[in-house]
This record gives structure tokens, sequence and C-alpha cells, in this order.
């Protein structure tokens, strides 16, 4: 194994072939790019042996925390041993310091350069000596965990071997502290995760995600054993601060668990689209767990009551609160929001970020953008309709981002220009299938001026008129922008 | 010294401008417009007193012996930049070579040689469609167009034709090739030089659309084959791109009488040669593993659903009658395919675009390697820097695209008595509107196979998990840098200056 020659990206973990490849070919965009998707793919071509497998588990090296000394315990021996095992070797009288200086090498240089590695690299490093076997298995490494779970017949991606899995969880579990699972879109991977889970009896995890990188699996699981598994974690655990249970049968007894346990380090809870629990569980959640600064959550769980917990001056601030409303049936009704609730919410966290997804039918908006609403991310999914962004125009003054898949194709000049004028820390907009003249665009842009630093226009969106035509309007638009702009385009075939 | 030569027609199926035969082909419909283009490149050389020669084989095992027995000593044919095609022709020059067989190869099947652009870009082909144009403007203009080979430029050449050519090199037919034909002779693409010269002509005769230079709106009538299409007739060779570019300029200089044409005047042809330069030095160009400008997005694995979707029985009318048009025709307008691409990925299916592409490659009669693996890629966001914030709704922009439902009755008769306001979504139609219209759905036409509102929920969320581990797009992607508290355990976010320096570059397209 060759060292790389320069310090290896810390962000995507490089394989040492990787960052060498990375090395000759330095200058191009196209090299870039490859040394970033390569690392995410993960290992070499090497077909694995005992029982470490191909993972493409790329982990992030957790900042090195002074934490050595606590641990000493595992390590200490460890150095001994090393340096018994290398001085197994016969080394030749003249070959210098090198080697023998690598014999020495203390175990934080060398978890510090293991913390580099990716899995694969590392588990075949661990097989070079003793020494190294050790520092493989200290406990710092085994704090971030990703298991990976994929069926073949369901994913193109490899999964994490079982072998592996099973020795993390008999050598390991009480190291684990960030964790994360991702399964594709098989039930046998939900359920995998889910017999992972019900093992971490010994685990004190401090973040805990269960993402579906497909289909959500864990939904066709019995929600009973989901729950159990699930529990585990939450009563084992007591300094959970951040978790993610998008789209899983959670519901609200095991989020009254999560409380219990969880209450005082609880800061992140993603739940979008977890249709078990109930406005009650969730308020359950804001009331107790004080420290709450993000939540994710679908438009039904959320109430005035919710709103004023979160607002309650044991509260801390919130930061970020993300809302998905999503139309299970054509002609939904859907409740509204008091203003007075908003406006706790703003008065409570001023700088808080209020992150909308909207999936709805054009028809069903209309509870929706009656009164200000404090939101700063706005992305409508389907089509939504002129008079919609016409309110939002008028009730969004907070607004940041918004994007807008389509519209009916009646041009929007009115309803910009009016956000342009009422949206005075609007930084980015996406606009897919709309019209809008180049004038009308034009003059949006200059209102905005340089604080759009986002604007994604698909070509096909702006209608040419007497003033500009499309070749002329990207100079007009770069000019107010302070930057070359160009629409985005479709291949036409 | 008399020179024997032999031309190797590999896709410019033509005679006009050509200095070179298309082996990769799947589809029936494919075939048989090949098959006729051959047939129309040997009626032309007749008339020239010379012949088409069909020899079926590897290249590397008949070339050998065509060496031999023809007495061959020069061997000419057009370039191909794709790298499979790279790869053969080195072989078959090394081969040549080693016979004593002198080649000559010209580039035609493109604009430009794309090695220049490559050049020009800082050794790298553009990645994003801006930037390849400003280099294309930096550019001289494309090599002229050689005029048609002529009586007397043949005349000075001798063909040795034999009594029993057809049978020995005449053109297959579909049947001799094993596939079933369909009886129905009338195809709405006819292959052949003669057709796509003659479809040329109709096309610059749209002079209105040429003078003004307005971008086609997209009406109903889009959807249909027009007459004037030319783009299987540009895959095949059948017509050249410089020809078809200097028509268009010099028309537009002519009614315009102003200088220089804008390039979008040239769209169709640049989006082909931007994504030829781009395919060139990359021979995993057509797949997601080990293709360094694809993001590894975790697609399902999921042959059922692809089935559905290839086969038009998705549940959805527009993304059926779509799909019925290909398989029926070979051909759906660049809306379209836009439409049911992102549906089959990461707009409804997630599937893998790796899938799409080898349907279309089967289907479509202008799919070539680059341009369908290219614009699979950027449809379904999978390279070339792409917003995933727009989705295509397979209800909604059908409906807006053609309110008339026409498209829809044309190819799912089944639903041709629907009302306009239910045909796009005749699941919500009530049962008395169904049983009126004589198509229940889910007994005489498919229940939809996914709830629209959830899928793209769910895979607006898959994407931006894609796009938030990717340092390389940070910034450059709306939703996807959604703000989020940072956990104890990820490293902070800017800590690849050197990545953010090299997106910055590509960002501001700096030329």
């Amino acid at each position: 194994m060759e060292w790389p020659p320069c310090a290896p990206c810390r962000k995507s973990p490089v394989t040492a072939q990787q960052a060498a490849a990375q090395c000759n070919s330095r200058s191009s965009d196209s090299q870039q790019q490859h040394r970033h998707f390569q690392s995410r793919e993960g290992g070499g071509d090497a077909e694995i042996s005992r029982g470490t497998e191909r993972s493409k588990n790329s982990l992030r090296p957790p900042r090195m925390k002074r934490r050595l000394s606590r641990d000493r315990e595992d390590s200490t021996s460890s150095c001994e041993g090393q340096t018994d095992s290398c001085k197994r070797v016969k080394q030749p009288e003249d070959s210098g310091d090198l080697l023998s200086n690598w014999a020495r090498l203390p175990q934080e240089i060398l978890l510090h350069i293991f913390q580099y590695l990716p899995l694969l690299d590392r588990a075949f490093a661990s097989q070079v000596c003793r020494g190294w076997n050790q520092a493989f298995h200290m406990p710092e490494l085994w704090r971030c965990f990703e298991f990976e779970l994929n069926q073949p017949a369901s994913s193109y991606l490899k999964a994490t071997h079982p072998d592996l899995i099973k020795q993390i969880i008999k050598r390991h579990s009480n190291h684990l502290q960030y964790v994360s699972f991702k399964v594709d879109s098989s039930t046998e991977s939900a359920e995998a995760a889910c017999d992972i889970l019900s093992q971490l009896v010994n685990c004190s995890l401090k973040t805990l995600g269960l993402i579906s990188t497909a289909r959500p699996s864990f939904m066709e699981l019995p929600k009973s054993h989901f729950i159990s598994a699930l529990t585990v974690v939450f009563v084992n655990s007591k300094s959970l601060s951040s978790l993610k249970i998008d789209d899983t049968p959670v519901d609200d007894p095991s989020l009254k668990v999560l409380v219990a346990n969880n209450s005082d380090t609880l800061k992140l809870l993603k739940m979008s689209s977890c249709p078990h629990v109930s406005p009650a569980g969730i308020l359950c959640v804001a009331d107790q767990c004080h420290g709450l600064r993000e939540l994710a959550l679908n438009y039904h769980l959320l109430s005035d009551e919710l709103l004023l917990a979160l607002s309650s001056e044991k509260h801390v601030h919130l930061e970020h609160l993300r809302i998905d409303v999503v139309s299970e049936n054509p002609g939904q009704q859907f409740h509204t929001i008091k203003k007075s609730s908003w406006d706790a919410m703003v008065r409570h966290s001023p700088k808080f970020n209020l992150v909308m997804y909207f999936f709805l039918y054009e028809d069903e908006f209309g509870p929706f953008f009656r009164d200000e609403i404090p939101v700063t991310h706005l992305y409508f999914g389907r089509s939504v309709s002129k008079e919609v962004l016409g309110r939002v125009g008028m009730n969004c003054p907070r607004l940041v981002e918004l994007v807008v898949c389509a519209n009916g194709l009646r041009p929007l000049d009115e309803e910009l220009i009016r956000i342009a004028e009422r949206c005075q820390h609007l930084s980015a907009i996406g606009l897919g299938e709309c019209e809008v003249s180049c004038s009308a665009f034009v003059e949006f842009v200059k209102m905005c001026g340089r604080r759009l630093s986002q604007l994604s226009i698909m070509e096909e969106v702006l209608i040419p008129d007497h003033k500009y035509s499309l070749d002329e309007i990207h100079w007009e638009v770069s000019k107010h922008l302070g930057r070359v702009w160009f629409p985005d385009m479709m291949p036409t075939w | 010294m008399v020179v024997n030569s032999v031309h190797w027609f590999r896709k410019g199926l033509r005679l006009h401008d050509n200095p070179a035969l298309q082996e990769t082909l799947n589809g029936a419909d494919t075939v048989r417009f090949l098959l006729e283009s051959l047939e129309d490149l040997d009626t032309s050389l007749r008339k020239l007193n010379s012949r088409l020669f069909v020899v079926r084989g590897q290249p590397t095992d008949v070339f050998p012996r065509l060496f031999k027995e023809w007495n061959v000593t020069r061997l000419t044919f057009e370039y191909d930049s794709e790298p499979y095609g790279k790869e053969r022709d080195a072989a078959i020059i090394k081969m040549a070579q080693e016979y004593g067989v002198e080649t000559m190869v010209r580039n035609t099947h493109t604009l430009y040689n794309p090695d220049r652009i490559i050049e020009m870009n800082n050794h790298s082909p553009p990645l994003t469609f801006k930037r390849f144009q400003a280099i294309v403007n930096r550019l001289e203009l494309p090599r002229k167009p050689l005029p048609t080979i002529t009586q007397e430029q043949m005349a000075r050449c001798r063909t040795q034709i034999s009594d029993n050519h057809d049978e020995h090199y005449g053109v297959p037919s579909l049947e001799e090739l094993g596939f079933k034909t369909q009886g129905d002779s009338s195809h709405v693409w006819k292959g052949g030089e003669t057709e796509a010269l003659e479809r040329l002509n109709k096309h610059l005769d749209r002079k209105a659309w040429v003078a003004n230079f307005e971008r086609p709106r997209i009406t109903a009538q889009s959807l249909f084959a027009s007459p004037t299409g030319l783009s299987p007739y540009l895959r095949f060779g059948c017509l050249s791109c410089r020809v078809f570019y200097y028509n268009l300029r010099d028309l537009y200089m002519k009614l315009r009488r102003r200088s220089s044409p804008p390039l979008s005047l040239f769209g169709q042809l640049l989006w082909r040669e931007f994504f030829y330069t781009a395919a060139t030095n990359n021979p995993n160009f057509d797949r997601m593993e080990g293709n360094p400008i694809c993001v590894q997005i975790p697609w399902d694995h999921n042959p059922e659903a692809l089935a559905k979707w290839a086969e038009g029985r998705t549940g959805f009318p527009w993304i059926d009658a779509i799909m019925t048009q290909l398989r029926q025709e070979g051909w759906i307008h660049h809306l379209a395919r836009h439409a049911v691409a992102c549906f089959l990925t990461r707009g409804d299916l997630w599937i893998s675009w790796e899938s799409g592409m080898k349907v279309f490659e089967e289907l479509l009669l202008d799919a070539d390697w680059s341009v369908n693996a290219g614009s699979w890629m950027w449809l379904s966001c999978s390279a070339f820097f792409q917003q995933f914030f727009h989705c295509y709704c397979p209800v909604g922009f059908g409906r807006r695209t053609d309110p008339s439902g026409d498209y829809i009755r044309r190819y799912i008769p089944k639903l041709k008595d629907y009302p306009n306001r239910y045909i796009y979504e005749p699941w919500n139609a009530p049962e008395s509107v169904q049983k009126a219209a004589n198509c229940i759905v889910g007994v005489d036409y498919p229940k939809p196979m996914i709830n629209h509102a959830e899928s793209s929920r769910l895979n607006i969320e898959r994407m931006k998990q894609v796009y938030q581990q990717l340092s390389h797009y940070r910034g450059l992607s709306l939703l996807a840098s959604v703000p989020t508290i940072q956990e104890e355990a990820e490293p902070p976010m800017s800590d690849d200056s050197q990545a953010s320096s090299s997106t910055a570059a590509v960002c501001n397209y700096t030329p």
C-alpha cells in the first residue's frame, strides 16, 4: 500500500490509488469530479477475503477528539504488542531509521492515519501485524458507522458484509455513537436493520438515522417488530441528540419512550411521512424536549399547540422547521394554522428557517397563504396556480428560496414583480414549467439585484417580447446579477 | 499505379459529404431503417455504375479476406469518435498496415473533431452546454461539406460487379436477419439519403421559422411525427450534419441580410455535438458505475416496474401514449422524451437511467450511443450539473401540452371516449363516466402504478440526500443546500477548498 504524496481529502476518504491518480491529473474539471465521484464509489477492485467486504462505506472520520486517555486501557497493551511483533521481522541493518520508526509509531498517529482510510483499506491494514490489528479495533474508529443493507435483487449497491456486522455488534457496539442505516426497497433490508437495532443494547447512541434510499421499506415491516427494535435504542441510549426516522411506522407510544429517556438531549428530530403519529404524539415531544432545535414533519401533525409549545419560554430557539404538505387524495381538506401561532414562533426564534414542501393539486391550496406566514424556503412540487403565487408574494416577507416546479401556462409577470418587491430576503429562485415574459423577468432581476445568488430558470420559461429576445436576455440579466448567467437548458434531440 | 479502394460504410450512409456501417442495432424498426438506407445507397451507387457490397461478419475477420480477394490497396472510412469505434478502428488500421493497405479517415459525422473542442477546453470535454457553446463560438466555422459524388468522379473508377452480386453482397432483408416484419410497409420514417435530402428541403421551406428564429413553441401538433424531422437521418448519417448546418446558415443569412446567425439556430446539431464530445474519451459513458462524470445514485432495481414503463402499461395515459408512439413509430418529440425519462428515473419510478437508455436504444431511431446515454444522464440529473427540482408531472405536463387529448386518443384508442377532463387521469373519473367511455380503470386500462405526489416527494428527498453529499455540487443545486444543524460527527461543510474553487470555475462558465 503506497501512501499518497499529498494530504487526502478529508470529506470523502480517498484510497491510496485514487489519491495518487488525483495528484497526477489535477488540472481539469473532469478529473476533479473523478476524484469525488470515485471516492463515493468506494474501494478498489480486489475481491474480499476473510470476512471483510467491499463497502461503499464512505465514512467521514470523526473529528479527532482527545479521548485517548479515557480509552487507554484498550490500547496500552497494543503498543507493546506492536513493537514486539514488528521486531520479529528481520530488518536489514542499514535500512535506516525509516523502518524502525514505522514500528514505533505511536497509537495516536496510527489512529489519525487510519481515520483517513475508508473501511476496506483499514481492514487490509489491520491484516499487516498485530499492532495494526489492534489499532483497527480502537474505539475511536468505531464511533461512526453506516450500515448499508441492500439485496442484489433490489439494488445495484453493495452491502455491508454480514460478518462485519457481527463483528461490530460483538466488539464495538458499546463504542458506537453515530449510527445510520441505509436500506434499499426490499423488506429484507429493513428487517436486517431492525435486527441490528435490537442488538444495540449496550449502545449509547448520540445519532441514529434510518434512511431508505429508494422505496420506504421500513413501512412494509410489521409495526410492532419495528417499534420494539427502535425502542431498544431509545431506552438504552439516554443521550440521543439526533434522530432521523422519516418514512417509518413509528407511533405515539414509541415517541413517548423516546421522550422519557432522551428529553434533555434531543436536538434534531426528522419524521416526515410517519403516518402512525398523531398531532398529540408530536406535541408530547415538543412539550418535553426543550432543547429541540430542528424538526421535520408532515403538515397533518402541525397544530397551533405545537407551535406554541415550541415557542414556550423553556424552549430553546428553534432553528429549522421542515413541513411537508402532501395530498393523499384529490380534493383533500387541510386545516389552517393561526397567524398568531406563527407570530409566536417568530418572536421566540427570530432566525428560524421554515421550510415547506408542497405536493398538492392546484385546487387544494385554499387554506394556504391567506395570512402572513414566516416561510423561508418554499417548494411547489406540482403545478401551483398564478393566484397562489400572487398570495405568496403578499404573505411571505421572510422568503429566501422559492422553487416552482410548474404553473398553468399564463405569464407570471405580476406575481414575480410582487415577489421581488415584498420578499426582500429572496436570494434563490427556481422556475420549471412556467412562463414569464422577458421584460418582466429582467425587471424582476433588476429589482432583486445582487442578492440573487441562485437563479435557475428553464429556458422554455422565458417568452421573448418586443424588448428582449432570448439571445439578448442573458446579457441583461447578467448585468444586473453581476455575474454571467444563462437559463437552464434541456437537450433537444 | 492502380489503386484498389474500399470504402467502409458504418454511419455515413450517404453519398453526399461522405468520405464512411452501423453494426450494433437492436430493434427491428432501427434495422429496417438501416436496411432501407442501404438499399437507397445501393440504388444511388448503381446510377454511378457501382454497387454497395454488404459483407457480414466481424471487421477483423472480414477485412483480411477482402484485402486478399480484392487486392485492396486503400481503405477509407468516416471517423467514428465513440470510444468503442475508436478501438475497433485502431485495430483495423493496424491490420491494414500489416497488409500494406493505406487507410484514409475523414471526420464528417460531427461538425468538428471532438478532440479539437476538448483541446480548447483545457484538455477536458465541456460538461455544461453553455461552456460548450462558448468554445464553439471561438472556433472557425465547420469545414464545408463536399458536393455529391458525380458521374465524372466515378467514371475514373471501375467496380467489378459480378452477376450474382445480389446473392453474395446484396442488402439483406429483415427476415433474413431474423426479424419478423409486420407486413405493413408504410412506415412513418423511411430510411435513406434520398428521403433525408427531400426532408431537408421541406425543413428549410419553413422559412418563417428560420428567419425569425423563434424557438418553436411546442404545440399539440409537435407531438406527432413531422415530415420534416431529421434526427434519425443525422444519426445514421443519411444526412450530413454539415450540409444541414450550412443550409440553415445560408438561408438565415439570405433572409436576414445580417452577419451571423445565433448559435441557437443550430440547437439540434450542437446538442448532438456536445454529447459526442463528452463521450469520445469515456468508454464508460453509458453506465453509472465507473463513469467519472456520473453521479452515483442508489436507483431501485425493479424489473416489473421497468417492464410496465417500457410497454406503456403504467396507468398514466400521457406516459403510456408516448411509449406506445415510440414503440410503433420509432420517434417521439423531445419533450415527450423528457416526460418519460423523468417518470422512469428521478420523478417517479426511481429506476436507473441505464435501463431507460437500453429501451430507447432498441426503439428509438435516432438514438446513437453518445446522444442517447448523454441525454439519459442529463434527464435523470446524473451528470452535467442539472437542477433536479423541476419534475414533470405525468398528468399535468401532458394536459398542458395537449389539452385536447387527441394525442392520447390516437395512441391509446381504448381511452378515446373519455372526456378531456379525465383523459389524463382516468382513475379519477366517476364510475358513470368510465362506463360511458366503455373503459373501466383496473379492467380495460391499468390503474396508475404509483401515487405521483408521494413518489415525487420521496424522490426529491433521495436526490437531496445524494446531492448534499457531493461537495462538487455544493452551492449549485437548489433544494440540496437545505439548512440543517450540524451533527458532531460530521466535519464542517466547507472543508474542501479545492473542490469549491473548481466548482466556482465551472459555475461561472469562464471561457
